[in-house]
């Protein structure tokens, strides 16, 4: 079931501290629109990369919604995230195609790379490792995204050489 | 002198692919050297396996390199542009002479992808070039009545591409049916069977079209508002389908008095979905829109009489909506021609898998999916055996290499087992484990199910936790009827078509593959050479040179052995992990 998901984060603690103001804009350009919470908590998590606490309780003085209903809407949805990632997201896809093609190795070489488990983030929060259904990619499987660009045709040393160029680049 | 197109692929596949670096080469090329000729963008034309693509038209015709990376530009400008001399050996597709993929088109025929991969998708003028918004001026010029416009659709036998296929006509009628002031039209583009992405594709490369369909939807039932449900994780899409928005209510095809019809009050907007598969369910669909946790609820009452906010509503998918506009255009009996006798028209698949051609093919109903593998797909990667391919995604199944001359239509496939689904194929060979597929579906729909119905929650993760077992190679007599049960009874109690539909993959690897299963049951062995826990790994003393690699990599110890000296694994402390076998440059490690 889909609550699952939510496991990592609740032994978490975030309490961390964020500008609670950059929500303005967000919560004046769906004021009085119904049906807006899901494109609201999409807007926060474009702005602070996840869902702090205090941005849930700032909505919810906002428009009302109780906070217990958007939890629920919160970690129903795979998109949202309750604490914080790193700077780049990998998305390994694990649909179909890219199963029998043997994505799961792509996983293992990166886990293995970067120390880190499926969902987790790397100690200098730069990568955060998440598995997806699809990408819609199948041609090029496997395939993986980091960010909003997509490789495909990967192999387990190929991920891993795009990702060290990626931090590569970053660092110089 | 005439003018040269050159014209570059950019969907999502090819841009993974590099096609974003190769229009950046072109584009400082030209610059650099100023030359002339005409740069423009495109979708996907259908051949994902050959991208980057790139078609360069001149004076002579039409030619399409495959594989143009970066590196290859510079040789292709110089000597197609700039010398006029076609490079013979990089073209996969022209007029002008017999190349290899010539076929690759000229075997289907379409009608949803009718521009995609042909016109720049940001440009509405090119659009309206090639036909477009024609069959919405049609309606609105010679005053077609809606009940006239529902009865083509109706006629001409179109069933919903989303997966069920259900008569679009009759869904509108039923829409049109019920009166409200305030109605509804919504898309469908929360594509979320893995293995399909033929409405990515349709979106990316012709989303004029499904807003088009959507504009002939609106006015027959008389709606007033419509929605476009995205996946977040078609970026691309989202942003292709906003600028054509834009550019449909500047050109007034969108808005108030639409088409210049007074009362005619219809505009779109886009909603992003955030990641929930159960989503493409319609009413979940719907709940989603207004804000809540994408749960399904009990039909009746159906969205046609109380949908998005209470109202009237009309849902269909996006390669629905992309048939409509052709439709009206060439009318009921052209688009009824194609096909069989219940399932009419074209169908557009996503091949993907183990086959050579991975990309995107329409063909008519009525074809046999060895015709699509074969033909249009080239065959098995590496001439395999083909040994089955799956259909319809978590809610289809597998149809085996036997059955392979099964036509494609809504029943004959229902009859196997499997379903149309929303069209991804994905073709599977013989080192494809059909125990390990079933489980990786099963985990699919276990973590998909939103958590309403006991037997889909309970029951998919207990079929999981056996199926887990099995590959474990801790499976024991009496599994298979098990697993039969529980997908009896999955089906038959839960509310909507994840559940199902769930057991699917399950009950058609069972059907066809029983062998398979006893095999990993009762011989503990799996016969793909999958399933690790199955396996043994041992040396071949004819190939072990002795470097020492497998020794020094494997985890456990496991592996003992001196240098130029042939190793030995110690099956007790073996975890079967496979890092030996990856890592042995002389393929000396046996798994059987």
């Amino acid at each position: 079931m889909r609550v699952s998901r939510i496991y990592p984060s609740i032994n978490r603690k975030s309490n961390i501290q964020v500008d609670i103001s950059l929500l303005d804009p967000l919560l004046q350009k769906y004021k009085g629109i119904k049906g807006n919470l899901i494109p609201l908590l999409q807007g926060t998590q474009e702005i602070y990369g996840f869902i702090p606490r205090s941005a849930f309780e700032r909505i919810s003085d906002e428009t009302g919604l109780p906070l217990s209903k958007m939890y629920g809407v919160a970690t129903f949805y795979a998109q949202f995230r309750l604490h914080p990632v790193g700077k780049h997201i990998i998305k390994v896809c694990h649909g179909t195609a890219c199963h029998v093609q043997n994505a799961n190795l792509i996983s293992e070489a990166i886990e293995e790379e970067l120390c880190v488990k499926d969902g987790e983030t790397t100690e200098d929060h730069f990568y955060t490792l998440e598995s997806v259904a699809c990408l819609g990619c199948c041609s090029l499987a496997p395939v993986m995204m980091v960010g909003d660009h997509a490789y495909g045709k990967l192999t387990g040393t190929k991920a891993t050489r795009i990702l060290k160029e990626i931090r590569d680049n970053e660092n110089k | 002198m005439s003018e040269t197109t050159v014209t570059v692929g950019l969907g999502s596949c090819g841009i993974a692919a590099g096609a974003g670096k190769t229009y950046e080469k072109i584009q400082s090329i030209r610059e650099t050297e100023k030359l002339d000729f005409i740069l423009r963008k495109t979708s996907c034309i259908g051949m994902c396996y050959r991208e980057p693509l790139v078609e360069i038209r001149d004076e002579t015709g039409s030619y399409i390199y495959g594989d143009v990376s970066e590196e290859r530009v510079a040789e292709l400008i110089e000597k197609h542009v700039r010398n006029h001399e076609p490079v013979r050996e990089y073209i996969i597709q022209t007029d002008v002479f017999n190349a290899p993929e010539n076929d690759f088109l000229k075997s289907q025929v379409r009608i949803v992808l009718r521009n995609c991969g042909l016109m720049d998708p940001e440009s509405i003028e090119e659009y309206e070039s090639r036909q477009g918004y024609q069959a919405i001026r049609k309606i609105i010029s010679e005053n077609i009545l809606r009940e006239d416009v529902i009865k083509t659709i109706l006629d001409s036998g179109l069933r919903g591409r989303g997966g069920a296929g259900f008569s679009t006509g009759l869904k509108w009628k039923y829409a049109n049916a019920n009166k409200s002031s305030e109605k509804y039209v919504i898309c469908n583009a929360d594509e979320g069977d893995p293995g399909a992405f033929m409405d990515r594709s349709v979106l990316e490369g012709d989303p004029h079209s499904v807003l088009e369909g959507m504009i002939i939807a609106a006015y027959s039932i008389e709606a007033t508002g419509g929605v476009i449900y995205c996946r977040a994780e078609y970026p691309l899409a989202i942003k292709r389908l906003d600028i054509a928005i834009r550019q449909a209510r500047e050109r007034g095809y969108l808005g108030t008095n639409v088409f210049g019809k007074e009362g005619f009050n219809f505009d779109i907007t886009i909603k992003e979905g955030a990641g929930a598969f159960v989503c493409g369910e319609e009413t979940a669909l719907i709940a989603s829109v207004e804000g809540e946790r994408g749960m399904p609820r009990k039909r009746p009452p159906f969205p046609a009489q109380s949908g998005l906010w209470k109202k009237p509503t009309n849902i269909n998918n996006v390669e629905t909506y992309a048939n409509v506009p052709w439709i009206i255009l060439n009318g009921a009996e052209a688009y009824a021609k194609y096909g069989t006798e219940k399932s009419k028209g074209t169908k557009v698949f996503a091949l993907a898998g183990k086959v050579k051609h991975s990309g995107l093919v329409e063909v008519p109903m009525g074809v046999t999916i060895r015709d699509v593998i074969f033909k249009l797909g080239g065959g098995i990667k590496m001439d395999k055996r083909f040994k089955a391919v799956q259909l319809g995604g978590p809610s289809g199944g597998c149809i085996p290499e036997s059955h392979s001359d099964t036509i494609v239509d809504y029943d004959s496939l229902n009859a196997t087992g499997a379903i149309m689904g929303s069209g991804g194929m994905v073709v599977m060979d013989e080192t494809t484990c059909m125990v390990d597929v079933a489980k990786f579906f099963l985990d699919f729909t276990r973590k998909e199910s939103c958590g309403k119905c006991t037997f889909c929650r309970m029951g998919t993760k207990r079929m999981l936790e056996i199926l887990e077992r099995i590959t474990d190679g801790k499976g024991e007599e009496g599994d298979i009827e098990k697993l039969e049960e529980l997908a009896f009874q999955i089906r038959d109690n839960s509310l909507c078509a994840l559940g199902q539909t769930a057991p699917n993959p399950v009950l058609t690897t069972i059907r066809y593959f029983r062998d398979e299963y006893e095999a990993h049951i009762l011989h503990k062995k799996c016969p793909a050479k999958v399933c690790r826990p199955l396996l043994t790994y041992t040396v071949d003393p004819a190939k072990c040179t002795g470097c020492m690699v497998c020794l020094k990599n494997c985890p456990v110890h496991a592996i003992t052995g001196e240098r130029k000296k042939i190793h030995f694994i110690d099956p007790d402390i073996c975890t079967k992990c496979g890092i030996c076998f990856s890592k042995c440059k002389f393929d000396s490690i046996i798994v059987s």
